[in-house]
Order: structure tokens, then C-alpha cells, then sequence
């Protein structure tokens, strides 16, 4: 019978806490620029003119339908080899995308801008009109109400999907394995090839992944029902 | 691109293998989701308990780490039912489909379960005072009438199961890794 040795993973304990760590932070980083590409596209497809309506729905169906790990080697292995040995264009690349780490998050906030547009733009369109037209009659442009009507507004009504948006963010940063990054995923690939201990090693990211986003969960939910965020 | 063009038949198999492992993870995550759906609703408390830890659990892990805890632990893990050994030495594209299935499996539950409860009250007490049985009820009135509901999250999952094909490239990266160690 195989006998569990777990001292293998306390002795690494680092590994899995900084795994933790960068995996949170990459999925901050990647909602939040993600969140700010999202908000321009959804107002761009709302407002827009009709072809910048078309490119913003092409970009959300085209990075809706491809999953994240191509997005990932694209912007990893593809995009240097895109420009010319030593030109200009890659060392623009290499600074801009330096290393796994920062790659990911670009190509986490790509992806999550695409998800963030359609859950932007529904938001949008649940803002009752009349508070648009009490935007108008106080005379705001279109922008003025954008910014200070529409937004605060759609905020509220957003704020569950965008928990859960982050929920999967954050699970998808496993995928960063792919391109080594040293989150939580290459932690226990890294304890369990190094030592070959697979179970223990799995079992243990497993168990923080659950427990993490089970205290997420726990607290959106805590906020929804704490803030009354309906307007009626 | 040539080099692209002169290695098509490598994409041909990726593309069979994908569309293998999709309709194959797809159809059991249905077939096992329903399950568990009509398990969470009308189960008693012992079965509702268990599937709710299932689907908790499964939906609380990235889809990649599922895929993992399959591929490493499964054949770790001796089952024997009665003197029949359950074959868990499970190959990469074993370990996908079964690691797929299981995360759509919960997806497809919760989704089923949310949906038979969205069914109005009224439709399952006018079938009871029709007469009709448990089964009937379920198959003739619940059912169709949550397909409804069903359907779109139901497609959502199917294309995050597509995608998540990509996923099992993976496994046999790492044993690619191992293999150069």
C-alpha cells in the first residue's frame, strides 16, 4: 500500500504559499486591466459607430471560443518570433512581455476583457431609461452620463457576475503552468516530479484551490447581501 | 506557414483527437449531470449531501488540476468491487475524458438542478393530482419543462469542454518534462 508522506510537502510549504500568492496576484492584475478593456468595448459597442461595433463583437466571440492556454503560447512563444532577431519590434516585445509571469497576466486580461464585455454591456443595457433621460434633462452629454449615471449604476447589477468572473480567473491561472510561471499548479507539479510525490503534492494544490475559492464565494457573498445593491 | 501546411496531417490528428475527447467528455457530463441534477433536488439527505460535496469540490478546482489529480492519483488508487479489479491504470487520453467529464458533469448538475427547481410548484402538484407517479412526474412534466432553462448554459458548457481539450496537451507535456529529467 502506498504510504503518504506529507513531510515532503511541509518542507516546501514556500513553494504552495508563493504559488497562492502569484496565482491571486495574476488574477487581480488580469481583472482589473481586464475590467478596464471591458468597460471601453461595452461602451464602444454601445455608442460606437456601427464599425467599431462589429470589431468589438468580433474580438468577444473570436477570445471567447479560443481557449486561454493558445492565447497564452501565442503571446509567449509566438509573438517574439513574429519580429525580426534583435529588431526593434522584439525588443519592444521582450520589454512589454519580459517574462512568463507578466505574459500571463497580458493574455489573462485579453481573455477576461472578452467574458467582462458581454457582462459590461448587459449591465449597460439593465440601466433603467429613465435615469438616462433625467441625465438628459439635467443637460449632460452623452459622456457626462455615461461616466456618472450609467456606470455607478451598472456597477451594482454587475458586481455578482464580476465575482464570479474573478472565481474563474483565478482557477484559470493553473493554465500558467504551461509557461512556467510559479503558481500554484507549477508548485505541485515541481514537488511532485522532484520528489515523486504526485498524490500528496496534487492533493494539497487541490485543497487550497477549493478552500480559496470557497472563501471567495464566501465573501461576495457576504458583500451581496450586506450592501443593498438594487436600485430600484 | 509552410511549415504549418507540411505538418497538416498533425493537425488533422489534434482535430480528430479534440473532437473525440469533446463529444466523448460532452455526452457522459450530460448523461451524468442529469443524474446528479435529479439526485440534488429529490435525492434524500444522505445522496444530496454527497453529490453536493461532489459538485462543490469539482466546480471549486481549475479544470487543470482535476485533469492532474486524475492522471497521477487514479492509478495510484486500488479499487476492487467483489473480485472484479477496476482497471485504474488510466492512460492521458483516459484521464482527460474522465477528468472532463467530471468537471462538466458538475456544471451539468447544477444547471439541471437550478432548472428543475425554477419549475413552478403547480405544474408538479397538478401532475400528483393527476395521478402520475414520481418517474412519470419527472420525465413527463419536470424534465421537458426545465429543458428550456437547460439548454443555453447547457451549450456554454459543452464549448468550455471544447476548449478545455486543450488542457490535455498538458498531461502529456509534463510527461514529456519527466521524460527529459
Amino acid at each position: 500500500m502506498y504510504k503518504l508522506r506529507w513531510e515532503y510537502i511541509t518542507n516546501n510549504k514556500d513553494l504552495f504559499i508563493d504559488g497562492l500568492v502569484l496565482g491571486l496576484k495574476m488574477a487581480i492584475l488580469g481583472l482589473l486591466i481586464g475590467t478596464v478593456i471591458g468597460l471601453l468595448l461595452a461602451f464602444a459597442r454601445q455608442y460606437g459607430p456601427r464599425p467599431v461595433r462589429w470589431f468589438v463583437t468580433a474580438y468577444v466571440e473570436l477570445l471567447r471560443n479560443i481557449p486561454l492556454l493558445l492565447i497564452v503560447s501565442l503571446l509567449y512563444f509566438g509573438l517574439p518570433q513574429v519580429f525580426p532577431r534583435r529588431s526593434t519590434g522584439q525588443q519592444w516585445v521582450l520589454k512589454i512581455l519580459p517574462d512568463a509571469e507578466r505574459t500571463f497576466i497580458v493574455a489573462l486580461a485579453i481573455y477576461a476583457a472578452a467574458y467582462l464585455t458581454e457582462i459590461f454591456s448587459a449591465g449597460i443595457v439593465s440601466v433603467g431609461q429613465r435615469y438616462l433621460e433625467a441625465g438628459t434633462s439635467l443637460g449632460l452629454t452623452r459622456t457626462q452620463t455615461a461616466v456618472s449615471i450609467t456606470l455607478p449604476i451598472m456597477f451594482r447589477t454587475v458586481l455578482p457576475s464580476l465575482g464570479n468572473t474573478f472565481i474563474g480567473l483565478f482557477k484559470d491561472t493553473s493554465i500558467a503552468v504551461a509557461i512556467a510561471a510559479p503558481e500554484l499548479t507549477w508548485a505541485a507539479r515541481k514537488v511532485s516530479t522532484d520528489y515523486f510525490r504526485y498524490i500528496e503534492a496534487w492533493a494539497t494544490a487541490g485543497a487550497i484551490y477549493l478552500v480559496t475559492c470557497y472563501a471567495i464565494a464566501l465573501s461576495l457573498r457576504f458583500l451581496e447581501r450586506r450592501i443593498k445593491w438594487t436600485v430600484a | 506557414m509552410n511549415e504549418v501546411w507540411d505538418n497538416r496531417h498533425l493537425l488533422w490528428l489534434g482535430l480528430k483527437l479534440t473532437l473525440q475527447l469533446s463529444a466523448l467528455a460532452i455526452v457522459a457530463s450530460s448523461l451524468i449531470g442529469l443524474f446528479i441534477g435529479v439526485g440534488l433536488v429529490y435525492g434524500n439527505r444522505l445522496i444530496r449531501t454527497l453529490l453536493r460535496l461532489y459538485v462543490d469540490i469539482v466546480r471549486g478546482l481549475p479544470i487543470l488540476v482535476v485533469l492532474f489529480l486524475i492522471y497521477y492519483i487514479l492509478p495510484a488508487v486500488d479499487i476492487s468491487i467483489g473480485s472484479f479489479h477496476v482497471p485504474t491504470n488510466v492512460g492521458r487520453f483516459q484521464a482527460a475524458a474522465i477528468g472532463l467529464s467530471a468537471f462538466g458533469a458538475a456544471q451539468v448538475g447544477e444547471v439541471v438542478r437550478g432548472a428543475i427547481s425554477s419549475v413552478p410548484k403547480g405544474q408538479t402538484d397538478a401532475a400528483k393530482s393527476l395521478g402520475l407517479t414520481f418517474w412519470p412526474r419527472l420525465f413527463h412534466v419536470s424534465l421537458p419543462q426545465s429543458m428550456q432553462v437547460i439548454i443555453p448554459p447547457w451549450t456554454n458548457t459543452a464549448a468550455e469542454l471544447v476548449k478545455g481539450t486543450s488542457l490535455a496537451s498538458l498531461l502529456s507535456m509534463s510527461e514529456l518534462l519527466f521524460a527529459t529529467r
